[in-house]
């Protein structure tokens, strides 16, 4: 069994090496094209954010077992804290271009900071919102993502005006970390890795002591108080650990986009930054895998952008083209249609990786292989 | 015959009231080193009250509960299953959706001595541990031979393996005290039997002592050294074996009068 573990270390490493060449590789050869920049590379982007969040939602919801809705609080106060920080190294001038190692080094910083002020924020919400239990768990972390905003939205260096374009005090999109299309492609390579590490931290924590803890409660809350689980200890941790990958994902988004606006994270917006369009996402790629989740994200990702920019959903008649302008409805849908036809999501617990797939087939070719020496056996007997 | 001994555990009059009703009123139980005690009651008598009061799930209202010396009162379930407390449930309980050895490996939680920064670099500590717990849980599961369904899901083992898989887990936690409720509950007398050798063999092996609930009279009257019996929370008889089946408050309560 330990053999197995170390193949498995080995090939994942490889697989992350090849995706990064891959990607250096795409970025040299199409740099210069049109589509790549403007489509592709944002598209990119987008999915990073949406895969850390959907995942980091994940741990909560699929391998605590708790409903939280408020999941989008935590990524307005990533967003914020990465956008003002740099805002803050950019007057001290630290750096004027985005370019340069000390800009590397600002980003990169920002990103934790962002990552740990969300984790604080966290652990706040956290200590008394989790002793609370299912429904009203969801009611007051859906409070608590919207009073998040609304704070933010009060503070005058932030707030609604602070950092849009046109507004007072400059714009993210020439100053601070707001990247333009050319810088996007410069820094894919920061969202790429930044997303992997997340998601190595998530797999490295739900395959330890924690991750069994956690799964332990979320199988039998009473059962694993009485097996010497400190249930509110691991639960709070969980929630904290969490809200650090949605403050980091916070970060990306400041990254990627010109402006920020609390707007983009309010729990009525109909948009891709939604709590609930994030427990869409974790639904549908399966309560308890974290693979699941970033297909999910992924086809959630591409769900929204044809419904936004899809020619065909523009072409639609009547009735069809009346539903997708209301994209808040098509994944109402979704959802519906998951629960009642896959409840447990593409996924369900199952966590995909490349040995796992090859045991599957073999296992699978063994039964049908069995199978057929049943079949002919029968048939000889007949 | 081991008056001199201290008790691992005893309860001082502990009482508990819901409301106005009065679920466990002066319950007294003294259980000593290695000792095997059955607690029989008709339904709804208060015993998983008492379980629970023991383990930390309920508060009692009056009374104390006392481990080697140290009072349990007010501590949290995982606090006491850390003194030395451990249960199982009437209806069992397991992570289910967890293979067989993960619901053993999540119930050593003492031995653990890694943090955060081990689990995510994969530090030879970490390793170290987690090997150490797989060596141990194995060794637990062949107690009742599960070690060949250590991968499965526990959700998919038979009724009657689900029922030891909860006892070893029980074991995990390293008690002294071990408390079952109804270990033998929907299983066939072939099974009872099986389980009744295996406590023997747990209590040989690990020299622990069990308070126990059970319904199935041949299993209570064959292993268990003392029996204590409640009725309507109150403790009208406790004593041997035998001086129990003759009691006629027991008979009373059991058969009507």
């Amino acid at each position: 069994m330990k053999k197995r573990t170390g193949k498995g270390y080995i090939i994942n490493t490889a697989v992350i090496a090849v995706i990064i060449v891959a990607f250096a590789f795409i970025k040299s050869a199409f740099g210069g094209n049109e589509q790549f920049r403007l489509i592709i590379v944002p598209s990119l982007w987008q999915c990073c954010y949406l895969i850390i969040l959907a995942a980091s939602l994940n741990l909560i919801l699929g391998f605590l077992g708790q409903l939280s809705l408020g999941h989008c609080g935590f990524m307005a106060i990533g967003a914020y804290a990465a956008a003002l920080i740099s805002l803050a190294f950019q007057r001290a001038g630290v750096f004027t271009e985005k370019a340069g190692p000390a800009f590397v080094l600002v980003l990169i910083g920002c990103i934790l900071a962002a990552g740990i002020l969300a984790a604080l924020v966290g652990l706040l919400v956290g200590i008394p919102a989790l002793r609370l239990k299912g429904d009203y768990l969801a009611i007051i972390t859906l409070g608590f993502g919207m009073i998040i905003v609304n704070i933010i939205n009060n503070i005058p260096f932030a707030g609604q005006e602070g950092l849009s374009l046109g507004s007072a005090s400059a714009s993210l999109y020439k100053n601070g970390l707001g990247f333009g299309t050319a810088s996007k492609v410069t820094y894919l390579w920061v969202a790429l890795i930044v997303t992997l590490i997340c998601l190595t931290m998530m797999f490295m924590f739900i395959r330890s002591k924690y991750g069994r803890a956690i799964k332990a409660i979320r199988d039998d809350e009473i059962a694993a108080s009485a097996s010497g689980i400190n249930t509110s200890y691991y639960k709070i941790f969980t929630f904290t650990f969490s809200a650090f990958f949605a403050g980091i994902a916070g970060a990306l988004y400041a990254c990627a986009n010109a402006t920020l606006s609390t707007s983009s994270f309010a729990f009525t917006n109909g948009g891709i930054l939604n709590s609930t369009f994030i427990v869409v996402m974790v639904v549908l790629g399966g309560m308890g895998s974290l693979t699941g989740s970033v297909v999910s994200a992924i086809v959630m990702f591409f769900v929204n952008y044809q419904i936004k920019n899809g020619l065909w959903v523009k072409s639609l008649p009547g009735f069809l083209g009346g539903i997708f302008a209301y994209p808040m409805l098509v994944y109402a849908i979704i959802l519906i249609a998951v629960i009642m036809f896959r409840p447990r999501g593409i996924f369900g617990t199952y966590e995909f990786s490349l040995l796992n797939f090859v045991r599957d087939i073999k296992e699978h070719r063994a039964k049908k292989a069995l199978q057929k020496a049943g079949n002919k056996e029968a048939k000889s007997n007949d | 015959m081991t008056e001199s001994k201290k008790p691992v555990l005893e309860t001082r009059n502990l009482g508990i009231t819901f409301g106005g009703l009065k679920a466990v009123q002066d319950f007294n139980i003294q259980i000593f080193e290695g000792e095997l005690v059955g607690l029989i009651g008709p339904n709804g008598a208060g015993k998983t009250t008492v379980f629970n009061m023991l383990t930390g799930v309920y508060l009692p209202t009056v009374g104390s509960v006392i481990l080697n010396g140290e009072v349990l009162n007010g501590k949290k379930p995982h606090q006491v299953v850390s003194s030395g407390v451990a249960r199982t449930f009437q209806n069992i309980r397991l992570f289910k959706q967890m293979s067989v050895i993960d619901n053993v490996k999540a119930a050593i939680t003492k031995d653990i001595k890694y943090g955060m920064v081990d689990a995510m670099f994969r530090t030879p500590k970490f390793w170290k541990v987690e090997h150490e717990l797989t060596e141990k849980a194995m060794d637990l599961l062949s107690i009742f031979k599960l070690e060949g369904k250590a991968d499965q899901l526990a959700a998919n083992l038979p009724y009657g393996q689900q029922r030891k898989l909860e006892i070893t887990r029980a074991l995990a936690t390293d008690m002294r005290l071990l408390l079952l409720d109804e270990p033998a509950a929907g299983m066939n007398p072939t099974e009872t039997a099986e389980l009744l050798e295996c406590i023997n063999a747990i209590r040989d092996r690990f020299g622990i002592s069990i308070l126990l609930i059970e319904h199935d009279m041949s299993l209570v009257m064959n292993i268990c050294e003392r029996i204590q019996v409640i009725d309507y929370g109150l403790t009208i008889a406790s004593g041997l074996p035998e001086e129990i089946a003759k009691d006629p408050k027991v008979i009373a309560a059991y058969l009507g009068e």
